[in-house]
């Protein structure tokens, strides 16, 4: 449990009920979402959106290190020995 | 898309499965928990593209596949009530109940409307006064918070036509479950990496000190699952048993603290009962006392009543990673996506409706229509 | 809603702003209604009008027929609605056969209550539409039911064509060895549709891709293309029509999934909504299957001629996995494809 996706904040809007929610991008699709979960967000970072809602803001600086582990694990030799 | 396509690559996958292949000493079996990771592993194929010692078992992660019986009753009578619109994810749609699913009801006049996101359902209460509006909130703790939000939301509003019939499950009392039997042969998991977006992993820590098992945060792109699976066999070859995270770019230690209060505060935790596996004390949400208004079982006064499962589905012990669905004969046979028999061919991401539509086929014979639809 | 730039509506909207049950009853309304807005917007299209029945001129060759309803929700989506559907599915189903379509029939059940103006609106796109194709609408019937019966309008055409060449385009003509050929990329009209059920903005918009195929298919033919089978991908999308053809052929149809074109914009909803593209809705793609000789002239054409520029040689047909649909995944796992027992709804899990 799951389907959750990231996107990218474009806009946040705040309600007369003090509901924030966010004009999110995915590719080229941009949809309005939740964001009363993650205060800390601001236009220009990445959301984790679930339901209608974002869940947390994508650590970028985690994301790369991920795709460096990554591209170092495509270079993969059975000689290596290599742990995370 | 970014932060998904780059997680896709499959020269990286190869150099996983290299990798993986060089350090299984022996045959290990790890369990996911999470019907996305499921969806992922079959889509993709990770199952098959593992060396013959490492076994992928598909655990109790689907809220699709755990809701009792019962409470999906609960549902259908709900939503067959004149005033009655009853909002609902897709995912349970198709979830026989003792006799009917939603889409019967439905067709038979109900007023059932499949949503996107619990705020969908809110904003037909909004536009629908005179109608009383249900909301099927199922789901871990992943949606926990959206549905917390949501009804937090409606009582902002003072909303007296919205309610939710609450079937949420929590994760770490079910994987005490499965570790606590004695028969359990889960080696490694994979914990649920959007799961652990919302609660972070502190509770999963005192689960592999006390079982001795390693538990790995893992994402659902394909490269993030076979990292996790890697994460886990490093740490069976070296003899330890710590949590770690193989899926930092969503998932803090702490997870989501404005999240987490969120659901503090609407919800409170009680025993629930699983498909498959009776009831786990403390293991579901309720709505609290002070949001207890909003409870559609309190405002409609239902009656939940247990019921007894079909004797010849094993998903039980398919959810234990005891059994494949290869082991049921009635897989493929009697039990297909469109009639299915118990929890775990009931919603794709169940284990057997994914074995099903992704490849693994049923045995044919000259007597069977062959597994093709 | 879309105008689009119809020319307006000669009823008088103010006088009869929604249709009434009247309306359908057969008498003078119902002959009004006709009259100004079907007979108005079929008029140059129609050879005869008044009768019963059309009266048309025997084409050499055979005829093909077929026949379809519609019953699109939302009635009006970014790039057509159910006018221009209504033309086009049936004028494909006729392409698909090998045939040049000819004619049409047309029959409207309207519930009581629909706007006039709507229905206008959806009379001149099915005009438009069918001029652009070169088919006429030359028969139809009008019926209107009680409020809370009908959907707004329910819209059902039957198409007549003509095979003037000796061709025989059906499953039973694929073989080992052929390829599979899809004319560009898949999802765009269930994503249009999507986006308006959920709220989605596309920037650019995602239109449909409703279109007649016809012109497309003439082409293949008249450059003497050997074509083995075609098959529009409608409903239950690509993945749905490989497992149809696979299952009437008896023989093995086999995708590559990383060559099946799909755009950024469907790629993106199917994400958020748990959806694989692969069963998503089409109106103007199709499946061609011809020998694998034929398979780089047919891309070229369609490219070419016809703009099709994300058309694709997808696949091919295989001895092994006999009736059973297969695509190879990203990391190069074969997995067999399944049709849903329904319609794919937006999910969580």
């Amino acid at each position: 449990m799951c389907l959750a996706i990231p996107g990218r904040v474009l806009g946040i809007d705040t309600d007369e009920r003090s509901v924030r929610t966010g004009r999110i991008e995915f590719g080229r699709m941009v949809k309005s979402v939740d964001m009363t979960l993650v205060p800390e967000a601001e236009v220009g970072c990445y959301v984790l959106v679930h339901a209608g809602f974002a869940l947390n803001v994508i650590d970028e600086r985690e994301a790369e290190l991920t795709l460096g582990y990554f591209a170092e694990m495509a270079q993969y030799d059975e000689t290596d020995e290599r742990g995370e | 898309m970014k932060y998904l396509d780059e997680y896709r690559d499959p020269t990286v996958a190869v150099g996983y499965i290299r990798a993986i292949s060089n350090l299984v000493t022996r045959p290990r079996m790890i369990m996911e928990v999470c019907g996305g990771q499921t969806h992922a592993i079959m889509k993709h194929g990770l199952d098959r593209l593992m060396p013959s010692g490492v076994t992928l078992l598909h655990g109790p992660g689907c809220p699709v596949c755990v809701t009792p019986v019962e409470l999906i009753n609960a549902a259908i009578a709900l939503a067959g009530q004149d005033d009655v619109i009853f909002c609902t994810f897709g995912d349970m749609m198709r979830v026989p109940g003792s006799k009917r699913d939603l889409f019967m009801v439905k067709a038979a006049g109900g007023d059932v409307r499949t949503v996107y996101s619990p705020t969908d359902a809110l904003r037909t209460a909004i536009a629908n006064p005179e109608r009383q509006v249900v909301f099927f909130a199922i789901g871990f703790e992943t949606t926990a918070p959206a549905n917390a939000a949501t009804v937090h939301q409606a009582r902002q509003r003072a909303l007296d036509n919205f309610s939710i019939l609450s079937a949420q499950v929590l994760i770490p009392p079910a994987m005490e479950f499965l570790l606590s039997a004695k028969d359990c042969k889960v080696d490694g998991f994979l914990a649920a990496g959007h799961v652990c977006t919302v609660t972070g992993y502190t509770e999963y820590e005192a689960l592999a000190e006390r079982y001795n098992i390693p538990i790995v945060v893992t994402g659902f792109e394909p490269l993030d699952i076979l990292r996790g699976i890697h994460m886990v066999l490093e740490q069976l070859e070296s003899g330890r048993s710590e949590v770690s995270n193989a899926y930092p770019r969503a998932v803090q230690r702490e997870g989501n603290v404005s999240a987490r209060r969120l659901i503090d505060k609407v919800f409170r935790v009680t025993d629930r009962a699983w498909r498959g596996f009776g009831i786990i004390p403390d293991s579901g949400l309720e709505l609290s006392e002070e949001y207890a208004d909003f409870d559609a079982r309190r405002r409609f006064a239902l009656e939940v009543t247990p019921v007894a499962e079909s004797g010849r589905c094993i998903s039980g012990l398919i959810l234990r990673g005891n059994k494949t669905p290869r082991d049921c004969p009635a897989f493929g046979m009697d039990c297909t996506p469109d009639h299915p028999l118990g929890a775990t061919m009931v919603s794709s991401e169940g284990a057997c409706a994914a074995y099903y539509r992704y490849g693994a086929e049923a045995p044919t014979t000259t007597s069977e229509p062959g597994g093709q639809t | 809603m879309s105008d689009e730039n119809f020319p307006a509506c000669p009823l008088p909207i103010s006088e009869y702003p929604r249709i009434l049950l009247a309306h359908g009853g057969g008498g003078r309304l119902m002959h009004r209604l006709i009259d100004d807005i079907f007979v108005v917007s079929f008029a140059d299209l129609a050879l005869e009008s008044g009768h019963d029945g059309a009266i048309l001129d025997r084409p050499d060759g055979r005829i093909a027929m077929t026949t379809d309803s519609y019953v699109v929700d939302p009635l009006f989506f970014p790039g057509g609605d159910i006018g221009s559907l209504a033309v086009c599915g049936t004028v494909n189903d006729l392409a698909m056969c090998g045939a040049r379509p000819l004619y049409l029939s047309v029959g409207f059940i309207i519930e009581e209550g629909f706007e006039t103006a709507l229905l206008w609106n959806i009379a001149q796109s099915m005009r438009q539409t069918a001029r652009a194709a070169g088919v006429y609408i030359v028969t139809g019937d009008t019926k209107v039911v009680d409020r809370g019966r009908g959907h707004g309008v329910f819209i059902n055409t039957a198409g007549v064509g003509v095979l003037e060449q000796d061709i025989h385009i059906a499953p039973e003509r694929i073989r080992v060895g052929d390829r599979i050929i899809v004319n560009g990329d898949i999802g765009r009209h269930g994503t249009a549709i999507m986006a308006v059920r959920e709220g989605l903005s596309f920037e650019p918009e995602i239109k449909s891709d409703c279109a007649a195929l016809h012109k497309a298919i003439e082409s293949l033919l008249a450059a003497g293309v050997e074509v083995h089978c075609l098959r529009d991908l409608t409903r239950g999308g690509l993945a749905t029509t490989l497992v149809e053809l696979a299952e009437t052929s008896g023989l093995g149809l086999s995708v590559n999934e990383s060559v099946v074109p799909v755009c950024d914009g469907v790629s993106g909803a199917c994400e958020l909504l748990g959806f694989d593209p692969m069963y998503v809705a089409n109106e103007g793609r199709f499946a061609a299957i011809v020998p694998e000789g034929e398979a780089d002239r047919v891309v070229e054409i369609l490219r070419t001629i016809h703009g099709m520029t994300e058309c694709a040689d997808i696949g091919d047909v295989i001895s092994s996995r006999s009736g059973r649909a297969t695509i190879r995944g990203m990391l190069g796992v074969e997995r067999v494809i399944q049709m849903l027992s329904g319609e794919q709804l937006p999910r969580i899990c």
